[in-house]
């Protein structure tokens, strides 16, 4: 198969996220970036079905800093290639992701063989103006289901498991090439040992290519970023059982819980 | 003003989803901020019978047709699309949900809407609407503001009563017929979950039991809640330990990492081993007899008492509501 | 010369000739058996065991000759060792009669026939006879758990005694050809002869010479049974406690191995030599599974097994390559299970009681670093590395926070890297991240204060040393943690390198390489212990109270620091009672070896931690554990909970004494 991951970092939720001085942005100084658990499993799913099915896995990831440790450790856990896409990258929204995404793809192939399929994370934390899969896809002409977490091709077609709610899945056929967007992968990511990620820097080397985001940049200014309210104790409740549980009933409907 | 508000309602398997509500209720209130019609899409094959209950919305739009079993992204952009150029629509109420990923991003894309995703709070500003959304696993929240309420919006679970959008109006329901080209995806089957024992990481509604809960025969009391409520039973450490409860029901370091919409901790005191793989349940209520325990410092609900007093009281008044 | 047991004729042939022929024989398997196996060991792993000569022959005249360890079991200690000293005197007096026999035109007598060797012939024939029946008794009616009750070893038992009875009674034949009684040179044989006293003279001397041939096929018969029995052990262990461990334990560095030894091993042309020769030696004697805490607590690991199956697996598939078309059973799922090999608390129980100095451990890391290099390793396991590689600590916080703990500090602490201090305080992962331990890491950090010592941190430059990382066998993440942490010590400049953390300590002290730089490797126990004695820190009022306190492993067996934290105790004027496992018998709080890190297995019966609060708890009048690590405090203050003993029982650290004891 012609396998690709297409990787995106986001904001490491580790490190306290503080917003800048201009209230609009995150502080970058403290800002520290790693790649999504979707991200993660994205390339975990690729590196099954290479796998299963063989072929070739190409891995694309928009520049970012402390990045190539991230690439070098799929690099020793089975890609074949690791591109990365760098420029101005900043704040790079979905839509501009997207558009970079799209054209090196078009520029590997246009339209890709048969046999491709692009994967990546169905959604991630930052993905305020949308997420980039379905946007890639719609570039592309190519069918996308999100959400995915499991794939099974077929020769020309591609049988993927989609995850609704409580536990409820449907499955979906669909031609390729052809897009998916990875909520997990059928197994949990493999490790791979450091000795081995310390062989591939030394043994491999990530491409580099360069690239300008689109002029349009951002969808939409944003008016003002904050931190929510601090968490704090819990509102704790009083009275009686009966008057406890009350409220709690009252509380998780709210919540359309019940 | 004839730009309204459409709103993509949602159905599994013949069943409005609760989003469907939230967003009617959400978009009720922005609707007469704005003096704007209220219009729900009802998109699907068979789904024109569910359109009876939508009566919060001014106007539905019903595309019932054989192709569109649980259409794709694209396909059901596609249709909204051609609703919102017939409809002259301004605002798009999708939900953040697995069910409608996508269909907000295609959208946008075709359409130069903005969107919006994680929404939690709409509110009307000067004509524009001002849309909060959780960022970052709710570290951070944003406001962005849609000039003219021209946009898309996709609305989190959970973030708005769906009572305030039932309504038992007959609303006023018109038949479109959309010309879209056949999706090349197609619908299979369904995959319910497994039979056996329950993945606490999939349940939307956890109860989970501590040292508070005693013995294991008050494990049953937590069960009948847990049924009462849709979800599952799980443990802390030292309940697993007892053997009480078997080790795929384990919350924490050592066992699983969940995050149910609800996570009702009941006897727990919120070790920190415990607390590492709770903290992302998005509601957390917690019954302790220690008013200091550090659970309440990561629920958002407290009750300082003994679990095995509350535990039947609740399960009683939610066994009545659902009668 | 009628009584030369050689000059006669069996079945026609000269005894000469078929003694010869006999010897031959026996030799020939023998040679053949045991080139086979040392040709084994040649086609595993190379390491370096040849160095130190001399110290090397020391430990084998200590632990061949003199077998200290087995006395740290009583009732079989002795008798083995007497066992043993017979078998010295009758493997020289057997190889004397062979070469006198093969040989008899050499104008030397038989031994017997020397005063002294019949005298101590007898005297251990007797001896040996009585060991064995200790051996037998303790075998049938006292069998300690875990000892392997073998058909083996009931064979090898009643060949002994066999050889016994038979050299006393030939003795006893001869006595009575030759019409005398007991004499000093045959005081048993002499007495025995009694038994034969109407027997005519040519009858008492085929009786002496069935009885020497009888010998002798026993001999030459249990020395070709021998490398193919657990008592190849005989053989094998000598030259095991030859070639044994002289590096500290607390290293797990495989001097001069081969580079993908790192790669861990998951066949056994994998392992060392040196691993492989463990097996051989094991005598099945089960003391390394009855201080095992894993074993003790039901996980399903017991150290004697993993040596075992090893030695078996290796016999098995490297002497007889597999037929064609047939699996060869993996080493690592087939033979040990992943189970086993995860249960580890790298306790090194195991290792400081096994009389032969096998080396358990490392054999588990090597098939550990295989699992890791095969990406084989548990969802919790995982997440922790994750954490370490990204954040240098386990507990996935950010590296920028590892100091925060400082913040509620009235006063700053130095530096370590921005200015020289006398002490590097390396603080750790459990002490820095966990809540429950913030206090008591600003109280040692006071303490610290309080004796005026000039000391430093080296703040967000500190990663996780990586003892634990080591131990569960990811050895590129120990290495790149290591250069990452050596990186900032190089550029600072302290005297001494202190920690609260057992396992912190033990890999900077064994696995840093300070040695050769002047630099002194402290526990905590051992720093403030010494500030009392200086007078620096003075304490202020005596405590008092019954508290018995925990040897961590890694401060005690591995490196044998008991006193400083005993001394320390009753400087603060408590009353220390010892728990019945103390000092090297400390029994580990199953925290060890990144088990901490890892899911309880189910089934277990009492965790190891449970073990050690219950002893503790047993204890009258004993209202406190101390402990001197971080991971002590984590482990115990929950087993307290578990166990129900936490209203009767606290859990305190070291420095929590002293800090009462300073305060007015």
């Amino acid at each position: 198969m012609n396998l690709f991951v297409l990787l995106k970092t986001v904001p490491d939720t580790v490190e306290e996220l503080t917003v800048a001085a201009d209230n609009k942005s995150l502080d970058a100084e403290w800002l520290r970036f790693k790649l999504s658990d979707a991200d993660e499993h994205a390339v975990e799913q690729a590196l099954l079905l290479k796998e299963r099915a063989g072929g070739k896995l190409t891995v694309v990831a928009l520049d970012a800093p402390e990045l190539d440790d991230s690439l070098f450790t799929v690099l020793a856990k089975g890609a074949d290639r690791v591109v990365k896409l760098a420029g101005d990258l900043g704040n790079l929204q979905s839509f501009s992701a997207a558009a970079l995404f799209a054209a090196f793809l078009k520029g590997e192939a246009d339209p890709p063989p048969a046999d491709t399929l692009i994967l990546l994370r169905s959604q991630a934390m930052d993905d305020l103006e949308g997420e980039i899969g379905p946007v890639l896809a719609d570039c592309l002409g190519l069918p996308y289901v999100g959400v995915v977490t499991g794939v099974q091709p077929d020769g020309g077609t591609v049988t993927v498991t989609k995850e609704f709610a409580g536990g409820l899945r449907g499955e979906f056929a669909l031609p390729t090439p052809a897009v998916l967007g990875i909520q997990s992968a059928e197994k949990p990511p493999r490790y791979v040992p450091i000795a081995k990620v310390r062989a591939a820097m030394k043994s491999a080397a990530l491409e580099t290519v360069d690239v300008t985001p689109p002029e349009a940049g951002a969808r939409f200014p944003i008016e003002k970023m904050y931190k929510p309210e601090a968490a704090g104790r819990a509102e704790m409740l009083e009275g009686s059982p009966e008057e406890v549980a009350d409220r709690l009933v009252e509380l998780l409907a709210q919540q359309s819980l019940i | 003003m004839s730009k309204g508000i459409l709103i993509l309602a949602e159905h599994l398997k013949g069943e409005l989803s609760d989003i469907t509500f939230e967003m009617l209720g959400a978009g009720r209130t922005l609707a007469d901020a704005l003096g704007a019609p209220l219009h729900v899409a009802l998109v699907g094959r068979g789904s024109a019978g569910l359109a009876s209950r939508l009566g919060a919305a001014d106007k539905v739009f019903v595309v019932d047709k054989p192709e569109l079993e649980l259409p794709p992204a694209a396909t059901m952009a596609a249709v909204l699309g051609s609703l919102i150029e017939k409809q002259q629509e301004s605002l798009v109420l999708v939900g953040w949900t697995n069910l409608a990923m996508g269909v907000g991003s295609v959208l946008s894309a075709r359409s130069g809407l903005p969107l919006v995703n994680f929404a939690r709070a709409l509110r009307v500003e000067d004509g524009a609407v001002v849309v909060t959304s959780q960022l970052f696993g709710g570290k951070i929240f944003s406001d962005v503001r849609l000039a003219d309420g021209r946009g898309i919006v996709s609305v989190s679970s959970g973030a708005f009563p769906a009572d305030a959008g039932r309504s038992e109006k007959a609303p006023a329901v018109e038949a479109v017929d959309v010309a879209v080209e056949a999706p090349k995806i197609t619908f299979k089957k369904y995959v319910e979950p497994a039979a056996g024992d329950v993945d606490i990481t999939k349940q939307t509604t956890l109860v989970a039991v501590g040292r508070g809960i005693q013995t294991q025969d008050n494990i049953s009391m937590a069960e009948e809640l847990a049924e009462a409520l849709g979800g599952a039973v799980c443990g802390s450490r030292p309940v697993i330990d007892q053997g009480w409860l078997p080790l795929t029901r384990q919350v924490g370091k050592s066992g699983m990492s969940v995050k149910p919409r609800l996570y009702l901790a009941l006897g727990i005191s919120g070790a920190p081993e415990h607390v590492e793989g709770m903290q992302g349940s998005q509601m957390i209520v917690a019954v302790n007899t220690d008013a200091k325990a550090p659970i309440f410092d990561v629920a958002q609900y407290g009750v300082c008492a003994d679990a095995l007093e509350i535990l039947p009281v609740l399960t009683e008044k939610i066994k009545a509501r659902h009668g | 010369m009628s009584n030369d047991p050689v000059a006669i004729r069996l079945l026609g042939v000269p005894g000469v000739a078929v003694l010869w022929i006999l010897t031959l024989l026996a030799f020939g398997v023998f040679g053949r058996r045991a080139w086979q196996l040392v040709s084994l060991l040649r086609r595993a792993r190379p390491e370096n065991r040849f160095d130190h000569l001399g110290q090397r022959l020391g430990r084998v005249l200590r632990h061949v000759l003199l077998q200290p360890r087995l006395f740290n079991e009583r009732s079989i200690g002795l008798p083995h060792l007497l066992i043993f000293w017979g078998f010295l005197v009758y493997v020289g007096s057997f190889l004397w009669a062979l070469g006198r026999g093969l040989f008899p035109f050499v104008p030397v007598p038989y031994p017997d026939e020397v005063g002294l060797v019949g005298f101590l012939l007898e005297i251990f024939g007797v001896v040996v006879l009585a060991a064995l029946a200790v051996a037998v008794v303790r075998r049938a009616f006292f069998p300690p758990r875990y000892l392997h009750l073998s058909w083996d070893a009931n064979l090898i038992i009643s060949l002994i005694g066999l050889l016994m009875l038979s050299s006393l009674f030939g003795s006893a034949f001869r006595a009575a050809a030759a019409g005398v009684g007991p004499s000093l040179a045959s005081p048993i044989g002499g007495a025995l002869a009694g038994l034969f006293r109407g027997l005519p003279q040519a009858r008492a001397l085929d009786g002496a010479r069935a009885l020497w041939w009888l010998h002798v096929v026993i001999v030459l018969g249990f020395m070709v049974y021998l490398p193919y029995s657990k008592h190849l052990h005989l053989l094998a262990s000598p030259f095991n406690v030859f070639f044994g461990n002289l590096r500290p334990a607390g290293d797990l560095t495989l001097a001069g191995a081969a580079e993908e030894s790192a790669a861990g091993a998951a066949a056994w042309n994998e392992f060392t030599w040196k691993q492989l020769l463990s097996g051989f030696s094991c005598a099945e004697c089960g003391r390394c599974d009855r201080a095992c805490p894993a074993a003790n607590s039901g996980f399903p690991l017991e150290p004697q097994q993993i040596v075992q199956k090893l030695k078996k697996h290796a016999i098995a598939t490297g002497l007889k390559p597999p037929k064609k078309g047939e699996e060869a059973v993996a080493l690592i799922g087939g033979v040990i299970s992943e189970a086993e090999l995860w249960a580890c608390t790298s306790c090194m129980s195991c290792m400081e009681r096994c009389a032969v100095l096998n080396e358990q451990l490392p054999i588990v890391v090597q098939l550990r670093r295989h699992q890791v290099a095969e990406g084989a390793v548990e969802k919790n396991l995982q997440d922790m590395l994750a954490n370490l590689t990204r954040y240098g600590n386990s507990f996935g916080k950010s590296d920028r926070m590892r100091a925060k703990w400082t913040q509620a500090l009235g006063s700053k602490i130095k530096d370590a890297r921005k200015e020289p201090v006398e002490v590097l305080w390396y603080v750790g992962d459990y002490a820095s991240y966990d809540p429950r331990l913030e206090e008591i890491t600003r109280k040692t950090a006071q303490l610290f204060q309080l004796a005026g010592l000039d000391f430093g941190i080296l703040y967000e430059g500190e990663r996780n040393a990586g003892n634990d990382v080591r131990r569960v066998g990811e050895e590129g993440l120990f290495e790149m943690l290591r250069e990452k942490n050596q990186q900032v010590l190089g550029k600072a400049q302290f005297k001494t390198i202190v920690s609260t953390d057992p396992h912190t300590y033990n890999t900077l002290k064994n696995e840093y390489g300070f040695g050769g730089n002047g630099v002194a490797v402290l526990h905590s126990s051992e720093l403030l212990d010494r500030l009392v004695q200086e007078g620096k820190l003075p304490l202020k009022r005596k405590l008092g109270g019954r508290v018995t306190y925990h040897d961590p492993c890694y401060l005690g067996r591995y490196n044998e620091v008991y006193e400083p934290a005993r001394r320390l105790l009753r400087g603060l004027g408590v009353d220390l009672v010892e728990m019945p496992r103390n000092r090297n018998r400390s029994y580990c709080c199953g925290a060890g070896g990144g088990r901490i890190w890892m899911e309880d297995v189910p089934g277990i019966k009492e965790r190891p931690s449970e073990s050690r609060v219950r002893e503790a708890a047993a204890l009258p009048d004993v209202s406190t554990l101390v402990v001197g690590c971080p991971k002590d405090i984590a482990m115990f203050r929950d087993a307290v909970k578990t166990t129900g003993t936490e209203s009767t029982l606290a859990v305190r650290d070291l420095a929590e004494l002293v800090w009462d004891a300073v305060q007015g």
